[in-house]
Parts: structure tokens; sequence; C-alpha cells
């Protein structure tokens, strides 16, 4: 409807007039073709030349040994697949599978109930709003080992304050370091209290890139809060929360420091493997027994598992809000 | 411009913070680092000579001996490093990760008896002791203590420290509160064998019900084993052939159901020795008697077991059954030290006579070194915390008569992965019906 001006201009741009002249200038051109191809691949190769170093190289190491019976104080022979043969075999591989998804499951899913929560009330206007959002950060910043000092105080079984307090409503005294269950709850505090914060401040950024006219919109239609929560927050929030989902799984399935510190630093994961992970039973085999071989093959069986995990859970999260 | 420079400063910033960490990363390390930055030994600076043990307490009892080398010997000084209070769990693998890799060990590194026959395997990890003249220590020795530090091929590479010996350390006021007799040689007397012990035990239990008998069923079972070791031809978990004997070694079963005995009568406050929840047990009077061989005083004594707060309130006394031999180390220098001449100095120092007699009067450690063993201030000395008991006429009299246990190139880890069993049917998370089984069926996953 607008009113089409025609002009008798011609409607492409004529060719810079000094177009040639630059390409005859070797040194020029140099120039712009590093400008314009070469300095973004530039600018992108440390990490690329770091990953190699200590990404692809480890991993392809690793592939490489977990071929052979390496022991660091002895031998080193090829078995082919043996290592993956025996592992499959296993049982004390497995129960660090199962110790491992256990925790993974009883730690993430309400961290991330949590983290949202908490990203939500942040999300509104505050009074020092600055500090409130920081401080929610700041567990993560001590330091693992004060982290599993404190809670193994607290989970103590003669004198800590858990059960102190559980005895006031006369439950009897929980062996929070020999019991499989109760070790895994312990543990999957531990990881919430310290990711916790970490994965709201991220969700919180997502949050902030929502445009506000559409919670204006829907408050003129009478949309609730609540209702704004679920249908506007939640999924515009997705591309976030398959990043921060994924980073969970991963940091999840790979869980050592927490559970090692809570056993004084000790990769056996209590007296009967009760909280031993993956990763810590692939740097007890490695590095305690020395099989190399074996514990490089469990670390790829750990890399598969993570795939796994991985593509499940982003299966999952894909399907939030797509009843849109 | 004003961008650029703030971020060449946050760059500057962040590369001195990466260096800071990377140098407080291997502590250890810079410290020789420093110290060879001056080129050979007979440079200006001083040269430093890092000493890495472990054990928990006052662990190698070198704290003293260390601070008078240190203020006699301006041109070589010592940097003490206890490294950590768990050797087959921690110390070792790292120590032989370092040993492998080439870098990381220190100048001496002691060395517990279930690492040797390891470090014997791999002579190709070990400076000389020889080239530097400390084959004619030899007479300061028994000879089981001398060969042991010898190589498959030959070559000197650790002198002894301390050897284990056999005692049974006991809180005596609680003994009091309980009814039976305090006195050191009347406590021995209560129980010459294992099954009087754990009648007193149980004489104990009935009394007082708050603090248990034992501490856990490793230390006991650690005691009986190397006991029933000597009556079984002095191996353990290895046959001298190096092949895993667990199964086949009565010496281990008896050691075993010992051990569930305690956990199944109730007499044990189902902590593993060496864990924090044992330290605080200590200092809570969770529990009355312990398995001490000489170096267990120190575990005891140091700030990290019972402390200053129960001086006098502990004892020694004998210990059930005959005697035995658990645990005395060895001090070795790693072939990767820069310095292998001032560190096979202080080795010679750190396992002489004055050394070792100073490491008992402060920790407690029986010293292999026969002439410290003989020195009238072993001979007669008394331990304070421990109500002034004999312990250089208790331990004395039986390090004489020490037989070696043998172990295997692997024990470390078979030791660790038994004892994780052992503890594991006290603390109930392995049924006492199956225990016996998955400790064969560890040990060899271990030893494999």
């Amino acid at each position: 409807m607008s009113l089409h001006v025609d002009a008798g201009q011609p409607t492409r741009a004529p060719m810079p007039p000094n177009r040639k002249h630059v390409r005859s200038r070797p040194g020029r051109s140099f120039m712009t073709w590093l400008d314009l191809k070469a300095a973004p691949y530039l600018l992108v190769s440390p990490y690329y030349l770091l990953f190699l170093i200590f990404g692809l190289f480890p991993l392809g190491f690793t592939l490489y040994y977990s071929f052979f019976d390496y022991d660091l104080t002895g031998t080193v022979e090829w078995t082919g697949l043996g290592n993956y043969a025996a592992m499959l075999d296993d049982a004390a591989f497995w129960r660090a599978v199962v110790n491992t998804l256990a925790m993974f499951i009883i730690a993430t899913v309400p961290q991330m109930l949590l983290a949202l929560m908490l990203a939500n009330a942040l999300n509104k206007r505050i009074k020092a709003q600055l500090f409130v959002r920081l401080g929610v950060l700041l567990p993560l910043v001590t330091s693992v080992v004060a982290v599993a000092v404190v809670f193994t105080q607290l989970y103590g079984r003669d004198w800590g304050v858990i059960n102190w307090v559980l005895g006031w409503f006369g439950v009897d005294p929980i062996d929070w370091k020999a019991e499989r269950l109760p070790s895994w709850l312990a543990i999957a505090t531990m990881i919430d209290w310290r990711w916790t914060g970490y994965n709201a401040i991220i969700f919180l950024a997502g949050m902030q890139t929502i445009p506000k006219d559409l919670y204006e919109a829907a408050s003129i239609d009478g949309a609730s809060r609540r209702r704004q929560f679920w249908q506007i927050t939640i999924p515009m929030l997705r591309p976030t929360m398959i990043f921060v989902v994924l980073n969970s799984t991963i940091g999840g399935l790979t869980l050592f420091s927490e559970p090692t510190t809570f056993y004084n630093g000790n990769v056996h994961g209590g007296t009967n493997s009760q909280f031993q992970t993956v990763s810590m039973f692939i740097f007890e085999q490695g590095f305690r027994e020395f099989d190399y071989g074996y514990a490089s093959a469990a670390a790829w069986l750990l890399f598969l598992l993570i795939l796994i995990g991985s593509a499940i859970n982003f299966l999952l999260i894909r399907r939030i809000g797509g009843n849109k | 411009m004003i961008a650029h420079s703030r971020r060449g400063r946050l760059l500057a910033v962040a590369a001195v913070a990466a260096l800071a960490l990377g140098a407080a990363a291997c502590g250890s390390d810079d410290s020789t680092g420093t110290a060879s930055g001056g080129g050979s030994s007979a440079a200006a600076g001083p040269v430093t000579i890092t000493l890495q043990t472990f054990g928990g307490g006052k662990n190698f009892g070198y704290k003293e001996a260390v601070d008078k080398w240190n203020a006699e010997h301006k041109d070589i000084q010592i940097k003490y490093d206890n490294l950590t209070d768990q050797f087959e769990q921690v110390y070792w693998p790292q120590m032989i990760q370092w040993l492998q890799s080439g870098a990381g060990a220190g100048d001496v590194v002691g060395i517990d008896e279930g690492g040797m026959g390891l470090a014997k395997a791999h002579p190709e990890w070990w400076a000389d002791l020889g080239e530097f003249g400390l084959q004619n220590r030899k007479g300061d020795f028994a000879a089981w203590k001398w060969e042991n530090g010898v190589t498959a091929d030959g070559k000197l590479f650790g002198l002894g420290t301390d050897v284990g010996g056999m005692s049974l350390c006991y809180r005596r006021d609680l003994f009091e509160k309980a009814g039976l007799p305090s006195d050191r040689d009347e406590v021995s007397k209560l129980w010459p064998t294992w099954d009087d012990f754990i009648k007193v035990a149980h004489k104990f239990q009935d009394k007082i019900k708050d603090t248990k008998f034992v501490d856990g069923t490793n230390t006991l079972y650690n005691v009986v084993l190397v006991q029933e070791a000597a009556k079984n031809g002095n191996v353990s978990y290895f046959d001298k052939d190096n092949n895993l004997i667990v199964d086949k070694n009565p010496a281990v079963k008896t050691a075993y159901d010992f051990a569930q005995r305690i956990s199944q009568e109730g007499l044990t406050a189902k902590l593993r020795n060496f864990t924090p929840e044992w330290n605080t047990g200590m200092k809570k009077s969770q529990f009355a008697t312990l398995g001490c061989p000489s170096w267990m005083l120190g575990a005891v004594s140091g700030d990290g077991g019972a402390g200053p707060d129960f001086k006098g309130k502990w004892d020694v006394a004998a210990v059930p059954g005959d005697g035995g031999n658990w645990g005395g180390s060895w001090l070795a220098v790693p072939k990767q030290s820069k310095h292998p001449k001032e560190a096979a100095q202080v080795l010679d120092y750190l396992t002489g006579k004055e050394a070792e007699v100073s490491v008992f009067t402060y920790a407690g450690n029986m010293p292999s070194n026969i002439q410290a063993q003989q020195d009238p201030a072993v001979q007669g000395a008394k331990n304070e915390y421990f109500n002034d008991a004999p312990v250089g006429e208790i331990f004395a009299k039986s390090a004489s008569a020490l037989q070696p246990v043998f172990l295997g190139v692997k024990h470390a880890q078979v030791k660790n992965a038994i004892e994780s069993v052992v503890s594991a049917i006290d603390d109930g998370s392995v049924p006492y019906a199956d225990g016996w089984k998955k400790l064969v069926d560890d040990a060899v996953k271990a030893a494999g």
C-alpha cells in the first residue's frame, strides 16, 4: 500500500571503481585475506590447539591403551578387547555405575527445580539485587575440601549434627558412610549445595533474555504470575535448560570430588564401595591398582555412558513446553 | 586504548595467578627447583633436601631431628613434608607415579614395609647409596632389615628407620572405672591369649556401655595377622615366590576370624584406623584398647590422635599371644633427586644412632639401628604420655628377636583391599557370612 517511487536509478549499486585496483596489489590482498578469512581461525585456534593437546590426544591415548594389559609397575601386553570383556563381567564396575546414576538422579532432579525457583525469585525486583545474585554463587567458590569437612561433620555417625537432630525424633543414628542410600543422599546434598546457585545464575541469565513485553501482554490478558511462569518462562528458557541439563549430566556422571572427599580422600568410596562412582573406579584401577589398561577401558565406557545419558536428557528436555 | 590496557592488566594478573597456582600445586617440587636453580651443590645458596614421609600423629618423628640438623647445617637444609597419614591409599600410589614419571618425589622418601617388595623390584627408581659410602652401615642393622634395603640386583637403596615390635595400648582410667586392674603388669597378666583378651573385653563391656573395648576390626586384625604369620613361615599374603596365598595361608583366616569375632560380639567401636572418625573417637573416649606397634604410640599421643588432654590416661601393656612385627619403614633416595649426595648425607644422619634415638624419645618409634636400640636413652626410656611406661624395655626386648614377614610386590594393594573388607564387616556393609569370600575375591583382584 506504500508508494513505490521509482527514481529511475539502477537498483544494483555500481561496482566500486577501485576494486580491480585493490586486487592488483598483492600485499593489500593478503592483508584482506588475513583479516577476513584467517583471523577468525587464528583467534579461535588457541582453544582448538589446547583441545588437541589436552582433549583429543589423551582421548586417543586412552583408547589405545585400553587394548593393553598395562601395569604401571610391571608389563605392557596387548589384550585386544580383553579389558572390555572383563569390565562387562566386573560386579565392582557395575556397582559404580549404579552408584553414579543413583546419585546423579537424586542430586540433579531437585537441583534443577530448586535452581529454577531460585532464578525466578532472583528475576524479580528485589533490594540489593546484585548482592543477592552474587551471594547465590558463593557456595561454588568454597573449596570442595572445606565443603567436605563441613558435610562430614554434619553426617558423622557418632558425633554428627544430623544424627543428633534425628535423635530428637527418636530416630536411631544412621551410619551415613556405611549404608548405601544414606550415603547417596548425603553426597547429593553436598552436590546440590555447591551447584544449585551456579545453575540458578545461568537460568537467571536465560530469563533476562525473555522480552518483557511478553509478560506485559500476558498480564493485560489476565494471566496469573504462575501461569506466566509455566507458559512463557519455561518454554522460552528451553535453550538454557538444554545447556544446564547437559552440563549437569556431564558433571553428574563424572562425579569425583564430593564422594572422594566424603571418604577422607579414599577412592574406594566406603568400605564396600557404597558410594564409589565410575570416575573413582577409574582412578582406583589406574592410580591405586596401577592397572592403566583396565582404567582406560573404564574411561571409555564412561564416555559412552555420558553420550547415552546426554542424548536421553536432550530428548527429554526438548519436549518441555512442546505442547505449545 | 583504555580497554586494551585494562585487558592487558587483567591478562597479566591472570597469568600471575595461574603461575602462583601452579607453584602451589607442586610445592615440594618448587623448593627443590629453587635449590637446583643455584646450579651445582657447590653454588652459594644452601641446598634444600626435601624429605617426604607419611603417617598420623607424630608420624616418623623427625621434627626434632630435622630442626637440629637445620640449625647445624647451613649449607644443607631439610624441608620436611609429611604428606598424608595413609600409606597404601594415598602416599605410595602417588610416590610410584612420581618415581615412574621421573619428577615430583622428594630427595629422601620414606617407604613402609608394605611397599618394599615393589621398591626392590625397581632398582631403576633409586640412587645407589653404595656410591656415597653407606655400604659401611651394614653393621648397624639386623640382617633382614639391611637386606630388605637391597634391590634384586644387589644395589643398596634404603636404610631402616624403625621396626614394629608389638604392645597393646589401653586406657587405664577406663579400666579402673570398669573395676579391672589398671597397673600395666597386672593388665598384661590378664590376657596371655586372645581368648583371655575377649573375656576381659566382655567384663569391661558389662560395666561400661558408652565406650567400646576395641577401636575397630582393622587394627587387631593386623596384629593377629603378623603374629600368625610368624607361625606360618613368616609369610602373609604372598609366598616367597610372589604367589598370592591369601586363601591358603592359615594366618590370614585366623586373623580374619578373630576380627569377625570381636565385631560380632559387639566389642568394637566400628571405627577404621587412620580416619578422622578414628581420631575423633580417641578424643571422645570411644574405645579403650588398641594394638600398638611402637610407631602407634606417636599416632595416639600426637595432636591428630588423642592429644594432650589424655596424657597419663593411656598406658602400654603386653600384647596377647606372641610377639609380632607390624610395620617399620625405610628411607631411600630416588634417582630423580638433583642432589643425591646431600640426600644420602641426610639419609645417613636420619638413620644414624643419634637421630633414631631422638625419634624414639620424641615419637616412640623403635629404632632399627642396633646401636640406637642399645642406647641407654632408649633402653631406659619411659613414655611420659603413656603414664611413664618403660617403652624402651617393652619394645627393645622384642626388637632384637623380631622376625621379618615376607611381603610381596603387590602387598600394599592387596593389604588395602583386604582392610576394606575387614572394616566392611564391622560397619555392616558386608554381612559376616559373605566376608571371607569377598576378602579372597578382592585380594585376587587387587593382586591381578
